[in-house]
């Protein structure tokens, strides 16, 4: 079931980016569509039952059943590759700002 | 009518991913990963035969099997970072002033909770091969006690050309890790040290280095970000 929360994120994420005219807006609707993702990604990795986080404190801890511990590593790549392109996207909005001291797209045609 | 396009191609975008991933024989139903099939199964049986000694698994994948791929992510968050220094980039800068006055209580109480804050990502980037979190979250917990202070005294400006130099070091370190992985085992980032009993604080071989490093270069970068946004062009 929250496989379809993540796709209903993503979704969401994408009206924003259809719908909104403001810079910073389109920028959240980006961060919302990388959560509905990242939560995706997680929950194939979920097994049933088990529900362990996959940290072992002795070997022999190793034969029990854990969660999919490589979607877990993957999203923290994403969650740090995320806040990368959102802080340049964020300095982009602030330059636009500071250039035409409106955050709406409409507006910055109208003036140019 | 922008809105009602938008919300009907949305909405054939959920329906189209839907069905493709019911109709997909490789998408398994929410819960029921058999992880015998998966390539997350030889990580476990690696960590059994070649005792990697890092409890948590996720952090023996991050720092220890794919180590390059994180040193990839690392340098995409350098990457940004000296864009985000490239675009604001100004002769003469100042750090914005707040709207209101920091008095008294708050400088002084943010000084103590920003020293917690600091201990607590010291420590959690230390146990980042036996707990949860490790370098990421702790080094975005040291640039969150800069933000702190930031928000907290309007006199504050954090050393920024101490961040850069710390940031290098890292960078560097990581890296001469992994080569010292050439010389003393078969490949880059491969585990020299001894790997230690499974749990321990001292265990893991080059993984808590490593996720160290990570940490330090992590809280520097983002830290030079939030200086990056707290100040402005100065007004002559």
């Amino acid at each position: 079931m929250i496989q379809y929360a993540g796709i209903a994120l993503f979704v969401f994420g994408i009206y924003g980016l259809f719908v909104n005219r403001n810079v910073i807006k389109i920028i959240v609707s980006i961060n919302v569509m990388e959560i509905g993702l990242n939560i995706f990604i997680i929950s194939i990795g979920y097994v049933t039952g088990s529900s362990l986080a996959p940290i072992v404190s002795s070997t022999e801890d190793l034969g029990l059943v854990y969660v999919d511990p490589l979607p877990q590593a993957l999203v923290l790549t994403a969650i740090v590759i995320g806040v990368g392109t959102t802080a340049i996207a964020l300095v982009v909005a602030k330059m636009i700002h500071s250039q035409y001291h409106t955050f709406d797209l409409d507006e910055i045609e109208e003036s140019v | 009518m922008k809105k009602l396009v938008g919300f009907v191609v949305s909405l054939a975008l959920a329906l189209v991913i839907i069905l493709t991933l019911n109709e997909s024989a490789l998408f398994p139903a929410f819960g029921e990963v058999d992880l015998a099939e998966r390539i997350s199964s030889q990580y476990f049986n690696l960590a059994q035969f070649e005792a990697v000694g890092s409890a948590n698994i996720v952090t023996a994948i991050l720092a220890g099997y794919r180590g390059l791929d994180t040193l990839g992510e690392v340098t995409v968050l350098f990457i940004s970072s000296i864009g985000v220094a490239f675009i604001m980039a100004e002769q003469t800068r100042k750090r914005i002033e707040l709207d209101y006055k920091a008095n008294f209580m708050l400088r002084t109480g943010s000084r103590l909770i920003v020293s917690l804050i600091l201990v607590t990502s010291f420590y959690i980037i230390l146990h980042g091969h036996l707990s949860p979190g490790g370098g990421f979250p702790g080094g975005t917990m040291i640039a969150s006690a800069i933000l702190l202070l930031y928000l907290a005294d309007e006199e504050f400006r954090s050393n920024i050309r101490g961040f850069k130099i710390l940031e290098s070091l890292a960078g560097t370190f990581i890296v001469v890790t992994g080569l010292l992985g050439l010389i003393f085992a078969s490949a880059f980032l491969e585990n020299f040290l001894p790997s230690g009993t499974i749990g321990e604080l001292v265990s893991g071989g080059i993984i808590p280095i490593i996720y160290i490093l990570i940490g330090l270069k992590v809280g520097s970068e983002i830290s030079g970000i939030i200086d990056h946004f707290l100040s402005e062009e100065e007004t002559v």
